[in-house]
């Protein structure tokens, strides 16, 4: 654990103090301190490229009156620093008359350890592995024509102090592995793309020569683009295969599902709380409590513990995810879904670990079914306007589906959809639910946290499919 | 205040110092500050107020053809110590890469103009909530508009890069940007749209009104839309949008991607890949541009480059690093394009809506539809269907699909660019598209 007041002309007794004249009369805020080592080490084009190390620290200072939310950061944790932020979080609320929330419910719960998986391997271990990562995919065939492999590993140490002088802390060890692999084959080049990861340490994710998967996986996507056809375009029945591609719930339901969204009214979701928003059968919760997920935290960033919210039940909304701010504004209770990427940023509300929950149906019943349509492996990135609620995605490994088979591998193409009715149109749930590698990064307000996804198959009755054949 | 340019150089010196003591055969450090502070209105009262206030340092360094680098915001001697030595060690066992070096040091810039990048003026938080309640106040007059969002920031930042080789440089830079996110709402639908803009120097910044009106058009012309069939069709796309197209040539024609094999524009030097009458430009020198600069992030002079001239493709955007590896000298591109733009068309605006009888007016996209390896792209769309050069109804819930390489040589620009960002564009047309809709 970092001691934010050991280097400093601040003592802990200082900012104690500082906290809670300035938090006095406000409804809630806090001082947060964080201190993030992190590396990353890319293999690229038959060499080490880069090697970077970086170190980073600094405070967040928030106060917040009513609906106004005031904050100043620095990254010089220093008296007069936080005296400035201080004065500048004064002179932005100017009349204040709150009561500050004391409250903040406590669990001795921790979803990983303290550990700092940087120190815990060897850089020349590390660049080993990328060396034979390189070696391994160039081995294999003569279509080989690029390989890239990178670590990334961080250790993030935070301390959130609370008016009174309550203090809550953390340490949150994240780590990626990923193998990009380009293919080049009568003129034609296609990437394949795989990583793990998670909040252990990289040998706990590379144990028993797992590597050797992951440049399985990357180059099976890479060969299977290598065969792709164009892809159709146009409205069609859509299967979705277990897993990474619960992107499509993040994207579609999950943003719409924050409570910020929906207190200023701007979501598409905002009035239709207790309302059948998906078909029966469906079931979707958020959770930030499975054990070294990339979207577990012990606790949020406001220090509240996290919890498992369950948004969709058999169909029906129940819950939106909820920071502190928002969920005294809309009278409930926080979700411990408060977040931030790093110190310079403000709370928001956030997903965690997004799920759809399994059915009893399976994958072969669902393609048999279709008479035409596509049945998608795996997507990149997406996105989604939660105004008008509609959101994309786009494929990275997908096939067409005629009179009930999977056919030919086809080209990458964006799906498009409503997120208020795609939900209704799922007609099957798979028994399969299965969880993402752990390679999730959501965007916010140009803020990334990372987050997790799942679910099991499932069919689509009807999506828009963006492809150049029609 | 932001730091002055002696307090950074002091910092960078040390560095410099420390890794040569330590025995690093060459090193190079960026030492910058940055305070900014932004104040978001919601409906027409405040809701958030943020001043940040950050220093940053990254040095690279050398041990022959090895190299590391660490960056870090706490610049206490005490810290820097310990993250050079750090660097050094790692700089030792990372293997070697022949093209691993500093830049050439003739190229590096010897003489530094005025580009009028930084303006002093302080614009208070006072006047940034007087700013935005007008703002506000003017888009919210419009009927159908019930939800408000704007912001104001302003920017000030400065910067010193030193290399071993002796050169240390730097300079000033502000910025004021202002946005605004209007939410419209009708017995169909509820649709967003937004307005920004973004200066050097405050005195440019747009009126407030004329912003958030801007905004609010935007807004409550989406309102009601329609879902399209599937079909082949003619696609103008905004000017916000056909800017979008130069920053995925940029990406393509990097060095980088060049080297490593995974742009499909490599080997396109000297051949056509756009059409005939196009022309893109990078001029580093434009006064008060958001993209101007005076060398790259290695301290390379930078020139202004043709980058494509009547369709033909001259130049890529060229590193130190990857430079070497394709044999090209670095022409000041580390860090990408500075002020990109394509030169104009001969069209009007009115003419380019009218050159088809049916075509879509594509306003937003969504997703990261464009693979630069293939060319592919495919990407969720928002805009309007123009009938003999009338907007007729706003279209949504569709995608457009193409691939880059015929995309490019079937491009017609309209004569309306103006210098508004770091990359700009006329409204541009794009024949032979596919909408996928119902």
């Amino acid at each position: 654990m970092s001691n934010f007041f050991n280097k400093s002309d601040l003592t802990r007794q200082d900012a104690d103090k500082l906290v809670s004249e300035t938090l006095n009369n406000c409804d809630d805020g806090e001082l947060y301190l964080e201190e993030s080592k992190s590396e990353s080490i890319l293999l690229d084009d038959n060499k080490i490229k880069s090697s970077n190390y970086s170190s980073d620290l600094g405070f967040g200072f928030r106060a917040i009156s009513n609906e106004v939310v005031a904050y100043s950061y620095s990254n010089e944790i220093s008296k007069d620093s936080l005296k400035n932020s201080s004065e500048n979080l004064k002179s932005t609320l100017k009349s204040i008359k709150g009561t500050y929330n004391h409250e903040i419910p406590k669990s001795n719960k921790k979803f990983y350890k303290d550990i700092n998986p940087i120190e815990q391997k060897t850089l020349n271990s590390k660049l080993e592995v990328l060396n034979k990562v390189n070696e391994f995919l160039r081995k294999k065939d003569a279509s080989v024509k690029q390989v890239t492999a990178s670590f990334a590993g961080e250790q993030k140490s935070i301390e959130i102090i609370r008016s009174g002088g309550e203090s809550l802390t953390d340490v949150r060890p994240l780590i990626r592995f990923n193998v990009s692999v380009m293919l080049e084959k009568n003129g034609r080049k296609e990437t394949g793309v795989y990583g793990i990861g998670g909040r252990q340490s990289y040998d706990d994710y590379l144990k028993n020569d797992n590597w050797k998967n992951v440049c399985e996986e990357a180059y099976r996507i890479a060969s299977v683009n290598l065969e792709s056809k164009p892809a159709p375009a146009g409205e069609m029945k859509v299967v979705l295969g277990p897993g990474w591609p619960a992107i499509l719930i993040h994207e579609a339901i999950g943003h719409g599902l924050e409570g910020d969204f929906n207190r200023k009214k701007t979501s598409a979701f905002h009035d239709l709380m207790g309302e059948k928003v998906a078909s029966e059968g469906v079931t979707i919760v958020d959770d930030g409590t499975i054990d070294n997920r990339r979207g577990s935290l012990t606790i949020d960033d406001e220090g509240t513990p996290t919890e498992r919210t369950v948004l969709i039940e058999n169909g029906i909304l129940k819950n939106f995810m909820q920071d502190r701010h928002n969920a005294r504004l809309m009278n409930t209770k926080s979700t411990g879904s408060g977040r931030r990427e790093n110190y310079r940023h403000i709370v928001l509300p956030r997903m965690r670990n997004t799920m759809m929950l399994s059915g009893n149906q399976t994958q072969d019943e669902m393609i048999k079914f279709v008479d035409k349509g596509i049945f998608a492996v795996s997507f990149g990135g997406g996105q989604v306007d939660i105004t008008s609620g509609k959101f994309v995605f786009n494929c990275t490994e997908a096939y067409e589906i005629n009179n009930g088979k999977i056919g030919s591998p086809i080209k990458g193409a964006t799906l498009i959809g409503d997120g208020p009715s795609i939900l209704k149109e799922v007609s099957m749930v798979g028994n399969d639910m299965m969880l993402d590698p752990g390679i999730g990064t959501c965007g916010k307000a140009g803020q990334g946290v990372p987050v997790g996804v799942a679910q099991p198959s499932i069919l689509i009755d009807k999506m828009t499919v963006g492809g150049t054949k029609l | 205040m932001v730091k002055d340019q002696e307090f950074l150089k002091s910092k960078a010196s040390y560095c410099l110092d420390l890794a040569k003591k330590m025995g690093a055969t060459d090193a190079s450090v960026t030492v910058g500050h940055s305070i900014s502070e932004t104040v978001n209105f919601r409906n027409k009262s405040l809701e958030a107020s943020d001043r940040s206030d950050g220093l940053a340092l990254s040095i690279e360094t050398y041990l022959g053809k090895r190299r590391s680098s660490i960056s870090s915001s706490n610049l206490l001697y005490e810290n820097i110590k310990t993250l050079i030595e750090k660097c050094f060690e790692t700089t030792k066992i990372t293997p070697e890469d022949e093209f691993n070096s500093l830049p050439e040091k003739d190229l590096l810039a010897k003489q530094i103009s005025s580009l009028n990048l930084y303006d002093e003026t302080r614009f208070e938080n006072d006047k940034k909530i007087k700013y935005l309640k007008d703002l506000e106040e003017a888009a919210s007059s419009n009927k159908q508009i019930i939800n408000t969002e704007s912001s104001f920031t302003e920017n000030k930042s400065n910067f010193i890069l030193a290399n071993s080789y002796g050169f240390c440089d730097g300079y000033k830079t502000s910025s004021f940007t202002t946005s605004c996110v209007t939410v419209a709402k009708d017995e169909n639908s509820m649709e967003r749209d937004y307005e920004f803009s973004s200066k050097r120097h405050l005195s440019d910044i747009k009126q407030a009104s004329d912003l958030g009106n801007k905004a609010a058009k935007q807004t409550i012309r989406k309102l009601s839309p329609n879902k399209i069939g599937s079909e082949k069709i003619s696609i103008i796309f905004d000017k916000r949008i056909s800017k979008g197209m130069l920053s995925v040539f940029a990406s393509a024609i990097s060095a980088s991607a060049i080297a490593r094999g995974t742009s499909f524009l490599k080997g396109k030097i000297d051949q056509q890949v756009f059409a005939n009458s196009i022309n893109v430009i990078d001029k580093p020198d434009i006064i008060k541009g958001m993209g101007s600069q005076n060398f790259d992030s290695e301290g390379v002079n930078s020139n202004t480059i043709q980058l494509v001239e009547n369709g033909i493709l001259k130049n890529y955007l060229v590193d130190t690093y990857n430079g070497k590896k394709l044999n090209l000298k670095s022409n000041g591109r580390s860090g990408g394009t500075t002020n990109l733009y394509f030169e104009n068309g001969n069209i009007t605006y009115e003419d380019l809506l009218k050159k088809n009888s049916k075509s879509l007016y594509i306003t937003e996209t969504i997703g990261h539809g464009s693979n630069l390896v293939t060319g592919d792209y495919s990407v969720g769309a928002t805009g309007f269907l123009v009938e003999d050069g009338e907007f007729k109804y706003p279209v949504n819930e569709i995608t457009i699909a193409g691939n880059f390489k015929d995309m490019f040589k079937n491009i017609t620009l309209a004569n309306d660019l103006e210098f508004e960002y770091s990359v700009n564009s006329p409204t541009m047309m794009i024949e032979g598209m596919t909408v996928a809709g119902k």
